[in-house]
């Protein structure tokens, strides 16, 4: 149960970008098509995970002091592996991608992970927190970038959806759309939030007066 | 090298390709500093002075060290430790040389670390001067112009954002747009304007 709850909490309630503000970057700047948002997605989930686990392993034997130039190292090293790998079998995808792929390393949410979950836990929860993160994070991606591909291109997945009569907003593919959709979402999100909280509450006195 | 590449250097990072506007690198700290214009100021001064040593660093490293061994895949990891080491070595040097400098700097120093547009400019530095076939002193000068005209961008835009945010305190929001929902909609209004840039063709 508690498993679960790790799991599905990086996709809504602790979604790493929308309702804690973190890995904006690489969130903005690769979200111009839905399969560069998965790739990007794919690639930090890989690395967190990857992360998650070494860390885990090694918290009892790395000091408190320089627990963080450890970390960094140990994710550099598979943001290293991801960028050999990519630009092997990938190509195409790590030349769109570009310097994002060597900036996974200053993703603040794999180092939050890292310093935050765990470090502090054993390796079954920490797997399962890399995955859910990692999921949140692409869901994140893939919403921004289907939002701006569809309405800045026509296409989903490169694939025409409006027909030819349909003019593109070519502003959403640029960065300005890309500033303008995360902050509508932010917002949507606070709205969601609030609704839930509301219904909470009323569900709480509900049962209370009962 | 010439004088109008260099121009051009200064004036793409600064604008056409402003690092936070146009590149999105940056973006925690343009989002988490920017609320009052000191704060901004101070922020900025700190990555101002941050990268152009990143840029001056990385480059030794990667000319004399990556280079000559035949490493040069190891960038990454070799990069963010420089950077890191750079920070806390010239956070404890203010500290000892002037302390009222490091009062007002000292406390985003160590956020500056895992600021994207450090480790940005030094990778962007590799790919645009360093595997090409510039001759040293050339790639030397561009390289650190480069970062140093980087940081003044992205300080610019800090600071734009902050003179703006200030404004926006006396203005009534929707309740759910508060706070860096609203942020980002000014920041993409600001991306706009810096659109507008893009169309200059210099050198």
């Amino acid at each position: 149960m508690k498993a679960m709850a790790e799991l599905v909490k990086g996709i809504y309630r602790e979604n790493p970008v929308f309702r804690l503000a973190l890995g904006l970057c690489p969130a903005l700047a690769v979200s111009t098509s839905v399969e560069n948002a998965l790739g990007m997605g794919g690639a930090a989930t890989f690395v967190l995970l990857g992360s998650n686990i070494v860390i885990s392993l090694l918290r009892k034997a790395i000091p408190a002091k320089v627990r963080i130039p450890c970390f960094i190292v140990v994710i550099a090293s598979f943001v290293t592996i991801v960028e050999l790998v990519m630009g092997a079998y990938l190509p195409e995808l790590a030349k769109s991608l570009g310097i994002f792929i060597p900036l996974i390393v200053v993703n603040c949410i794999i180092l939050g992970r890292a310093e935050a979950f765990a470090s502090k836990h054993g390796l079954g929860l920490a797997v399962i927190d890399g995955i859910g993160m990692g999921i949140g994070f692409t869901f994140a991606l893939v919403l921004i970038a289907a939002i701006r591909e569809l309405l800045g291109n026509g296409t989903l997945f490169g694939y025409m959806v409006f027909g030819p009569q349909f003019q593109p907003v070519l502003l959403m593919i640029l960065s300005p759309g890309a500033f303008v959709t995360i902050g509508l979402l932010m917002g949507y999100f606070n709205i969601l939030d609030e609704k839930m909280r509301r219904k909470a509450e009323a569900a709480e006195a509900g049962g209370g007066g009962r | 090298m010439d004088l109008g590449q260099l121009f051009a250097i200064i004036i793409g990072a600064i604008f056409v390709s402003n690092f936070v506007l146009m590149r999105f690198l940056g973006l925690c700290p343009f989002v988490g500093v920017s609320k009052d214009s000191d704060s901004a100021l101070g922020m900025g001064m700190a990555v101002i002075f941050v990268m152009t040593m990143a840029s001056l660093v990385t480059w030794f490293v990667y000319n004399y060290i990556l280079v000559p061994l035949e490493i040069t895949y190891l960038r990454t990891i070799a990069f963010i430790l420089v950077i890191a080491t750079l920070v806390q070595f010239v956070e404890m040097v203010i500290e000892k040389t002037s302390p009222a400098l490091h009062k007002s700097l000292g406390i985003y120093l160590p956020l500056i670390t895992t600021n994207c547009a450090v480790l940005g400019v030094a990778v962007v530095n590799v790919d645009s001067f360093m595997v090409t076939d510039l001759p040293r002193n050339a790639s030397f000068i561009y390289t650190v112009v480069h970062g140093l005209s980087a940081g003044i961008g992205f300080t610019l835009a800090l600071i734009l954002m902050a003179a703006i945010r200030e404004r926006l305190d006396l203005v009534d929001i929707p309740k759910s747009m508060r706070g860096i929902a609203i942020t980002f909609i000014v920041a993409g209004l600001m991306a706009i304007a810096f659109q507008g840039f893009s169309g200059l063709k210099i050198g």
